[in-house]
């Protein structure tokens, strides 16, 4: 990166105020849309980090990856569970809210502790800057070839999991006695809602 | 600019994630704060590269590989998050309890 020492100064501040601004903004919020919006927010502001670091390829596969395509479908998927809900407060959540912050408060203060404690061997060496395109091909195809093809074995997996997870179940009405019909056919059972055994309940 | 200015945001990140995945009643925002606590994985991985490490660049390789994960992670979170939401017809995580006897 070859911007000056005070603009990277002042840029890192910018983009780590909107990404931790953003990320207290994901959690506290109590609408979960502004909290998906302010999501895609931190993602972006986290590839501008990575520019900063002089990872330009990481960072466009962020914006894709990320931006594109997680944000997105946590998007559809809180418009296809969109449910006016009020939870019922439960007993003494501020319990384990207080709890939760204190712990998270003390792991916070460990890892700063630990971080400005360890005397970290900087490299001295130019970073690689944009050829690191180059050199993450050359790793993907030598010495990290096993995981790769591993990964995508499991991006496979997973869309296929994905699909016959979420897809909706319901009887076919296709007249029975067709094996050619049934033989293209996952097996599927119509199913009872849980929660409609409680129907009557005002909490459900 | 420093090495610790990133590791100490990575941490900051780390625990807002585990805060909201403590904390949240809504499924979809655990799975948001999930992805946060990723994303701060990827910052200490990231800085680790350039620092430490900046000719060989693994960590930028792991980075890509964490963000493939993630996005596999998403995908099948939200199917399995779709289909309880069918089965219970709530995001309550308090009322998930299908797996107590």
């Amino acid at each position: 990166m070859t911007l000056a020492e005070g603009v990277q100064l002042v840029t890192f501040g910018l983009l780590v105020a909107m990404t931790l601004g953003g990320a207290l903004g994901v959690v506290l919020l109590d609408n979960i849309v502004y909290s998906a919006f302010l999501l895609g927010g931190v993602f972006t502001s986290m590839s501008g980090l990575y520019i900063l670091l002089n990872a330009g390829f990481v960072a466009a596969a962020q914006v894709l990856v990320y931006v594109g395509a997680v944000s997105v479908l946590i998007l559809f998927g809180i418009m296809l569970v969109n449910k006016e809900q009020a939870f019922v407060p439960m007993k003494r959540a501020w319990l384990g809210k207080a709890a939760t912050g204190g712990v998270c408060v003390g792991l916070f203060a460990l890892l700063a502790a630990s971080t400005l404690n360890t005397p970290w061997a900087v490299s001295g060496q130019v970073p690689t800057g944009d050829m690191a395109t180059a050199a993450i091909g050359i790793h993907f195809f030598t010495d990290y070839l096993l995981p790769f093809e591993l990964a995508s074995v499991l991006l496979l997996i997973a869309l296929i999991g994905a699909i016959v997870l979420a897809r909706r179940e319901f009887i076919p009405d296709v007249a029975p006695g067709d094996p050619a019909s049934e033989a293209l056919q996952l097996p599927e059972r119509p199913r009872e809602l849980v929660s409609s055994v409680s129907a009557s309940d005002p909490e459900s | 600019m420093q090495l610790e200015y990133f590791l100490l945001t990575a941490a900051a990140l780390f625990c807002i994630g585990i805060y909201g995945l403590v904390t949240s009643r809504n499924v979809i925002r655990v799975l948001m704060s999930i992805e946060l606590m990723l994303n701060a994985v990827n910052l200490n991985l990231m800085a680790f590269s350039n620092y430490l490490d900046p000719v060989g660049i693994n960590g930028q390789v792991f980075a890509v590989f964490v963000i493939s994960i993630a996005a596999a992670e998403a995908a099948v979170g939200l199917a399995i998050v779709l289909s309880i939401y069918r089965n219970r017809d709530t995001v309550d995580m308090e009322q998930f309890n299908l797996l107590k006897w």
